[in-house]
């Protein structure tokens, strides 16, 4: 049961052959099995999702049932859940007990998904590696002394080793790809503003972008159909057409799908930086889709190199003002003593926020300062535009760009902890995406001394349909992304 | 040595007479309990989004409208960043580099002269919540409260050039744009609630100095009077440091209403650095002309341009107009009187708006729009006058009337007490023939050349009718029987 597709679930649920409360209560048992080993979870609440499930069954039992219904999905814990401890991996919302859904998990909720669970994650999904939580690092199921990725570590862990069937993620630089990479999983961040950000922690809010985790782009697909929407309650979420994202992934095969199709190869990423070990294994799978009628041309990005810095300054400059909020005036974490106003502020902040997370805030608050907000935030935003403007010509030439999601596979735990430039270098392939709003997917293309490497695929604006269709035709003649980790039968 | 100059510039809040607060579906009714009127994005939960009331965006251009402004086809929300525990997001969102509303004029009134003061911009942003400390009828116990109703309701910011010489000039300017904002119904300009305040930034400087002295800020005048006490407080108190050798450094003052004195609240040293930077919320506010347009269609016709109306259609006189003018209620209720009485008496009407109507109004501390006389009324009491059903003095006592709830009109009053004037020419020469017999002795004085018996002739015959005769018509019969 715990291999089956989204797809296969369903039609599980809906023949009898199992029902939610049996498929929820199946991997409520495996996380009390294995959770204490990967620590993926934050919160799990058996009451709450069997209750949930019960209703699902209801709703199956009538046979009016959606793709999701009494499908158990693993949320991250930045998503707001009425009822639910809402942490965010952070001690400062360490007693937030949510008064309301986010947008996702609502939309989950009328889909008739059961809520499995609140995944760990790094503090205010500021970090790589899932070390920044106050809950404990969580552990690569693929291997315990290595990191899952981060920040969406929690989630990644918990579908890779089927603790949860599927499960959702944020994207602020690479936060749902690279953990996917680094777990063997397929996840995607879409488009900015395809999925409203309502009630979802932010981060860096021009940057933030929800998305799905997990273990095919057949199953991505359908939990974007669930998660996508405009909703007016976010005014950067688009008003677009509502569309079916697994729509092309129906069309028929042949012996060459993709015949036609360019996929573009930027120089940049295919340079140094990158471990041979992952780039042969990338090289590998163009390969696979030259036999899939798939062409390669050469594309340039030629200002990415600078995506980094760009992001480094954009995204804590809008994180210093977001958590501005976590006060200890009105909720969350609040020093036991203080002498005065200040004091309450500056104790509960303190002591509140990790150390990861006070270095973005300082950084944020620096660069925003008077004096150098037109040297750095606006220079920042300068680059932006010179990277979405390397897009934009790049996709004059192809559909999609290829190229590696992380530089390397998973990296053992603490190995970056100590040095914050070489854990943001981790994200370098990723974090252009953000900054231009584009669409990306994360897909397994095979492993690297027992550990798994992910294939980077960015479209254009709104292609999620098509890069769905272009990771699914990879997986249909490759079995990588059916791996799973030891230990987790 | 040379006399000083004061230089003044203002800027004021003035709070949107939306229904529901600027980012959030809140309702902004002032006077509810604490916290009522506070949902999640007004509490700053974890997660929330700001969604901009388009409702304020039209007040903007409301005011742009009405000012001569240039309604920008885009202005940016931008994030003004301090911590206080009324502002729940650490943030204001306010506009900074591009404001909705740029330029613009506003006429003020200087006794007899005017003067045009020039406007910088006008910008939208939200308003925090109240701290509420022990005393002020509270107890809370050694701490302070918070009330987040307030949280989030729309306000404009109009901010003027430092154009104004005096703090008579500032409060002619104050009291103009307060008519104004009333007038186009953006702001109740309910200043005890706090929904009009006004900064003043005072500086004063030698005359013939081209270059601005060292302003200090005052903050939230919220009435007139204060306005004008706490400028000239400033003022004196500046030229008197200054010409004892001292210097002045730019702060921030708040005006202390019982000492009259204004005192410093933060000077430039813990001035904030307000780290603005755009809000990745919300996108870029886009105004196209069609939008402007829209609005432009629903304003109501401005006081310049009713003044003028009413000087072609009415032949009023330049003060008649401006008076009339001077606020929306006040030329509603003459061009309800006036659609009652008629064109031609529309002088008339003026003359009982201001004159009769106002000392009433003054003498019992009301606003025109609590008239216990209505528009209607008055125009119904002008128009019997004008057709001589009735005398001005009966004019005053169906006023009164009228003012006391005796009667639902004119008409009804004057129906009620028969005071028709007696215009029937029969039945006055009866009752004049009938006075001439029982009066010898006067009409014997008069014909002997004494004219206070005449007079007293027409007195007696005004009481006898109990003032329902025409008092021209008396004296002519009266002339023509004596005589």
């Amino acid at each position: 049961m715990i291999e089956r597709s989204l797809q296969a679930l369903q039609q599980a649920l809906a023949a009898k052959e199992i029902s939610s409360v049996e498929l929820t209560q199946l991997y409520l048992e495996r996380i009390a099995q294995h959770n204490p080993q990967l620590n993926a979870y934050i919160t799990v609440d058996p009451a709450s999702s069997l209750a949930r499930a019960r209703a699902a069954d209801a709703q199956l039992a009538r046979g009016d049932g959606g793709p999701l219904t009494g499908i158990p999905i693993a949320h991250k814990d930045i998503f707001c859940s009425r009822g639910w401890l809402t942490t965010c991996g952070s001690k400062m919302l360490s007693n937030f007990v949510s008064p309301y859904d986010a947008a996702v998990i609502a939309r989950f909720e009328t889909a008739g998904a059961v809520l499995l669970g609140k995944t760990n994650m790094d503090e205010f999904a500021m970090g790589s590696s899932n070390e920044t939580s106050f809950y404990g690092p969580v552990k690569n199921p693929w291997n315990d002394s290595c990191v899952p990725g981060g920040s969406s570590g929690g989630s990644a862990a918990a579908v890779a080793a089927r603790l949860a069937p599927a499960a959702t993620g944020t994207d602020t630089g690479g936060s749902i790809r690279q953990p996917a990479a680094l777990c063997n999983l397929t996840g995607m961040k879409p488009s900015y503003g395809v999925v409203s950000r309502y009630g979802m922690i932010a981060f860096a809010s021009s940057l933030d972008q929800a998305g799905p985790l997990a273990r095919s782009a057949a199953d991505c697909a359908l939990l974007l159909n669930a998660m996508a929407g405009f909703d007016e309650r976010d005014s950067t979420s688009l008003d677009r057409p509502a569309e079916d994202y697994s729509r092309e992934l129906q069309t028929g095969a042949g012996e060459k799908p993709l015949a036609g199709f360019k996929i573009g190869l930027p120089e940049e990423f295919f340079g140094d930086g990158c471990s041979p070990e992952v780039m042969q294994l990338v090289e590998a799978a163009i390969t696979e889709y030259r036999r899939l009628g798939a062409e390669t041309v050469a594309v340039s990005l030629p200002s990415t190199h600078l995506s980094v810095a760009a992001y480094y300054v954009i995204a804590p400059a809008e994180a210093s003002s977001n958590l501005a909020r976590f006060d200890g005036v009105r909720y969350g974490y609040r020093a036991p003593q203080y002498r005065d106003l200040n004091e309450l502020y500056s104790k509960s902040r303190a002591q509140g926020f990790g150390a990861e997370v006070k270095r973005r805030i300082l950084i944020g608050t620096y660069v925003l300062s008077h004096g150098y907000y037109d040297a750095y935030y606006l220079q920042a935003q300068r680059i932006r535009r010179l990277i979405a403007d390397d897009f934009a010509k790049a996709f004059e030439q192809c559909d999609v760009i290829l190229g590696p999601t992380s530089p390397s596979t998973a990296f053992k735990l603490g190995e970056k902890a100590a040095d914050p430039v070489q854990m943001y270098l981790s994200d370098i392939y990723t974090i252009a995406v953000n900054l231009a709003g584009l669409p990306a997917i994360s897909l397994p293309c095979g492993f690297a001394g027992g550990l798994p490497a992910g294939l980077q695929l960015i479209g254009n604006y709104f292609t999620e349909s098509r890069l769905l269709n272009v990771a699914h035709r990879y997986q249909q003649i490759s079995s990588w992304h059916l791996q799973r980790p030891g230990g987790f039968a | 040595m040379k006399a000083w100059e004061v230089v003044i510039g203002i800027e004021t809040h003035a709070q949107l007479s939306t229904q529901a607060k600027i980012f959030s579906g809140s309702s902004t009714a002032f006077g509810a309990a604490p916290n009522v009127q506070a949902n999640a994005v007004d509490l700053a939960l974890p997660g929330v989004l700001p969604v901009l009331n388009k409702g304020a965006v039209e007040c903007a251009i409301r005011f742009g409208l009405a000012v001569g402004a240039e309604i920008a086809p885009r202005s940016v929300f931008a994030r003004k960043n301090y911590f206080y525990p009324d502002l729940p997001k650490g943030y204001q969102i306010s506009q900074y580099e591009l404001p909705v509303v740029v330029g613009g004029k506003l006429t003020i009134q200087l006794g007899e002269s005017e003067k045009v003061v020039t406007l910088a911009r006008a910008h939208l942003e939200e308003d925090a919540g109240k701290s509420l400390h022990e005393g002020q009828g509270q107890h809370f116990h050694g701490r302070s409260g918070i009330d987040l109703n307030r949280a989030g309701t729309p306000l404009l910011e109009i901010v003027t050039e430092p154009d104004m010489r005096s703090a008579a000039e500032a409060v002619a300017y104050a009291r103009a744009l307060h008519a104004l904002v009333r007038w186009i119904g953006i702001c109740d300009g309910n200043m005890q609630e706090g929904s009009f305040r006004c900064d003043a930034n005072v500086s004063v400087r030698r005359v013939g100095q081209t270059q601005l002295g060292t302003r200090r800020e005052i903050k939230n005048l919220n009435s007139f009077r204060f306005m004008q006490q706490a400028i000239d407080y400033e003022v004196q108190w500046q030229i008197a440091t200054l010409e004892e050798g001292g210097t002045i450094e730019q702060a921030t003052v708040l005006f202390d209403v019982d000492s009259g004195e204004t005192r410093a609240m933060r000077s430039k040293e813990d001035a904030h650095d307000y780290r603005y930077f755009p809000d990745p919320d919300l996108l870029p506010l886009l105004i196209d002309r069609q939008w402007v347009e829209r609005v432009a269609a629903q304003m109501p016709e401005l006081p310049t341009a009713k003044r003028e109306r009413l000087l072609a259609e009415y032949a009023l006189s330049d003060y008649d107009a401006k008076l009339l003018t001077s606020s929306l209620e006040m030329a509603a209720y003459y061009e309800a009187a006036v659609a009652v009485a008629g064109a031609a008496n529309a002088k008339a009407c003026a003359n009982w708006v201001m004159v009769d109507l106002t000392a009433r109004l003054n003498k019992e501390d009301r606003e025109i729009d609590e008239s216990p006389v209505s528009a209607e009324q008055l125009g119904g009491i002008v128009l019997r006058i004008a057709d001589g059903t009735i005398s001005t003095n009966i004019a005053r006592k169906v006023f009164d009337a009228l003012w006391n709830g005796d009667g639902n009109s004119a008409d009804e009053v004057i129906n009620k007490h028969g005071w028709q004037q007696i215009s029937d020419s029969d039945a006055l020469e009866s009752t004049i023939d009938a006075l001439l017999a029982a009066n010898p002795t006067m009409v014997a004085e008069f014909r002997a050349g004494k004219e206070k018996a005449f007079n007293a002739l027409v007195g007696q015959a005004m009481k006898m009718t109990r003032g329902k005769a025409n008092p021209q018509q008396v004296s002519e019969l009266l002339r023509k029987k004596i005589t």
